[in-house]
């Protein structure tokens, strides 16, 4: 354990969680988790400033038996799929708990995709049963596509009462009364299929078994253990793999709560550290950001010599906590930092996205524990995390018990292809054996990223030899999948790329995206064009937008099936243009 | 009640004072991310500050997908 504030005295009660290796499947452990700390709070609910449920395990299990028994008699078999579309509420964790008890697969969906990107991917899974938000469902019927929506059972959250569901039924209203059977299921069993993208192309479905889960939950508590008492704000999305992981089966295979709120402002999610008494959070860089920025504001509201006294503080708690944190410590150095926060707050974890060091260390020098780490899907959710023995904000720290990490081929200076070897990492995508062979060889999966390990055996990144960008959002984006939004565009050809695939940095960050552009002979590049790019870019999310373009002056390099030969087309493209001729829109 | 031109100017008046821009800079279909120079936590922000001074209350959801002042205003002017 790597604090001086755990709570000891509940902790080395040996009370502690389940023995994971005991258990066959996720819903065994959940079930005994539910019956093991029943009195406990598992769940609370806010919107705003109102809390709108707060449920004991014993409740949790209350209200989702019902709908396990309902998914039974609706002839919900052991290996079907069922897929959740959902913001981060109750009954996202309520209808996964049901589906795990019914020997189901989930399939957690992202309800940041626009309609009919869900839709391709439902279809993609098979999923029998969707699961899905209200507002969700109404984009989905407004959908063309939704006409071909194979799931065949529908339920549909918060809905207004005798409203047309266009076939779907409320999830209020569906339950049945009667026990029902619990389905085991074994460990290399499907227990979701997670996308990491592929809505736009190739569907990437990462097929994660239960042993996955049930060994990544073991490596992380490890480290960072949940026990009763400890307080998770739920703010990542939960289809995500990281809050799956630390904001539901983590916490509850230990008896901890997870506190989800139903709007992200930054005020609301400020005022639940203090109101909820949050003990972990995780965070994309971000939200991390948003946060420092709110910090930093208020210090320079303080009066000079209130300021002057702070600054001491926080020099001398910097000096204190250089070997290891010591929160109880930094709790009276700097209370007034640690009451906006709550007061019980031990780390911010971050990972998925590239992390600004010196925001990491910010947060720490006043002494709130900023937890780096670095996974992917492929992998159940992390590989390595900072051990915080010491803190480092220069790397995404060590490898987590019982994964093995290599590096592949590396260069002079030691970098090389990150590779992952560890009962965490998936089974296999769905349905695509050839990129599952090009992924996981020989029992190591080929992770993309590159890195070098440090003399302390810390792993360092360095970019990655994918054509993709991870967002401070904490989005993975393949160019791939947005390149059907410039679909018609008047040129002869284009192809998009992210930059630092094209310019390959030694670093992370600075990540965006670029339209290639092959103009037809004798085309000019004119503000018509250019608008058509502006358009097409705007209707695409935020966060998946092209931020520049190239005139590239030859044909693209194609294979004989005239797919665009990507790699060829990046290594031309970057050998021949400086990054800085990209003109960004 | 307010007509959508007014809201949008109103939203505009808003936007600029909150994030300290000048009013003359931004017009109702500019791209708010971009000539704000904010992201969507920032553009929640601002949602938070218009539903107050607009008495109305918005899901966070009514924000996907938008990212310009008039749509932006139409979402408002719906609840008015």
């Amino acid at each position: 354990m790597a604090f001086d504030c755990c709570p000891t005295e509940i902790y080395n009660q040996q009370f502690l969680m389940l023995d994971l290796q005991k258990y066959s499947c996720l819903g065994a452990a959940l079930r005994d988790a539910l019956d093991r700390y029943s009195s406990e709070t598992c769940l609370i609910e806010a919107d705003r400033d109102r809390e709108k449920t707060r449920l004991t395990y014993s409740d949790f299990k209350e209200i989702s038996l019902p709908l396990a028994r309902a998914l039974e008699d609706a002839d919900f078999d052991a290996g079907d799929r069922a897929a959740i579309l959902m913001t981060n509420q109750s009954k996202w964790l309520i209808s996964a708990y049901a589906i795990f008890y019914s020997g189901g697969v989930l399939v957690p969906l992202d309800y940041k995709l626009t309609a009919d990107e869900q839709l391709q991917l439902l279809e993609h899974s098979k999923a029998k049963v969707l699961v899905v938000e209200y507002y969700l469902w109404r984009a989905i019927m407004q959908s063309p596509e939704f006409q071909n929506i194979k799931a065949r059972l529908v339920l549909v959250t918060e809905a207004p009462v005798q409203t047309d569901l266009g076939g779907g039924f409320r999830w209020e209203d569906f339950k049945r009364k009667g026990a029902p059977d619990f389905i085991t299921r074994q460990r290399e069993d499907a227990a979701c299929i997670v996308y990491s993208s592929g809505t736009g192309g190739r569907p990437k479905g990462c097929v994660l078994t239960h042993e996955n889960y049930l060994e990544q939950c073991r490596a992380l508590t490890a480290w960072y253990p949940f026990w009763p008492g400890v307080r998770y704000l739920s703010i990542l999305p939960t289809n995500h793999a990281i809050d799956f992981m630390v904001g539901f089966i983590g916490p509850f295979l230990c008896g901890a709560c997870v506190v989800h709120l139903r709007t992200l402002r930054p005020e609301f999610v400020r005022d639940a550290f203090v109101r909820y008494r949050i003990t972990y959070v995780a965070l994309v860089p971000m939200i991390v950001k948003n946060l420092e920025r709110g910090v930093r504001a208020k210090f320079d509201e303080l009066p000079p010599w209130k300021r002057a006294i702070l600054n001491r503080m926080i020099a001398l708690n910097k000096l204190l906590t250089r070997s290891r944190p010591r929160v109880k410590m930094s709790r009276m150095l700097l209370p007034q930092v640690h009451r906006a926060f709550g007061g019980e707050l031990l780390a911010l974890i971050t990972g998925g996205a590239f992390m600004e060091p010196s925001t990491m260390q910010f947060f720490y020098d006043l002494g709130i524990p900023v937890v780096n780490g670095y996974g992917l899907t492929e992998a159940g959710t992390a590989l390595t995390l900072n051990d915080l023995k010491p803190f480092r904000a220069d790397t995404v720290g060590k490898p987590l018990p019982g994964i093995e990490l290599r590096l592949l081929s590396p260069n002079q200076e030691g970098i090389g292809e990150v590779a992952a070897r560890s009962k965490t990492v998936m089974s296999h995508y769905l349905d695509d054996a050839e990129l599952t062979l090009e992924t996981i060889v020989d029992g190591w999966l080929l992770t993309g990223d590159l890195g070098r390990f440090d003399k302390d055996g810390h792993l360092q990144l360095f970019g990655r030899k994918k054509n993709m960008i991870v967002t401070e959002g904490g989005k993975n984006i393949y160019p791939e999948d947005i390149e059907t939004m410039f679909d018609g565009l008047p040129v002869k050809e284009y192809c998009v790329f992210a930059a630092n695939y094209v310019w390959p940095q030694k670093a992370l960050g600075k990540e965006m995206l670029l339209i290639t552009l092959r103009l037809e002979q004798n085309q000019r590049f004119d503000g018509a064009l250019l608008q058509q790019i502006v358009d097409r870019n705007r209707r695409l999310p935020d966060f998946k937008r092209v931020g520049g373009y190239v005139v590239w002056e030859k044909d693209f390099p194609r294979t004989a099936s005239m797919k665009i030969k990507r790699q060829l087309l990046a290594e031309e493209i970057g050998s021949t243009v400086e990054r800085g001729a990209v003109v960004v829109l | 009640m307010n007509t959508v031109n007014q809201t949008i100017e109103e939203i505009l008046d808003l936007a600029a004072a909150h994030f300290k821009v000048p009013r003359e800079t931004i017009s109702p279909d500019d791209d708010f991310f971009k000539t704000l120079k904010i992201d969507s936590l920032q553009a929640l922000d601002l949602l938070t500050k218009l539903e107050n001074h607009f008495h109305v209350e918005l899901p966070d959801y009514e924000l996907q997908g938008v990212s310009d002042f008039r749509t932006l205003a139409g979402k408002i002017q719906a609840r008015l």
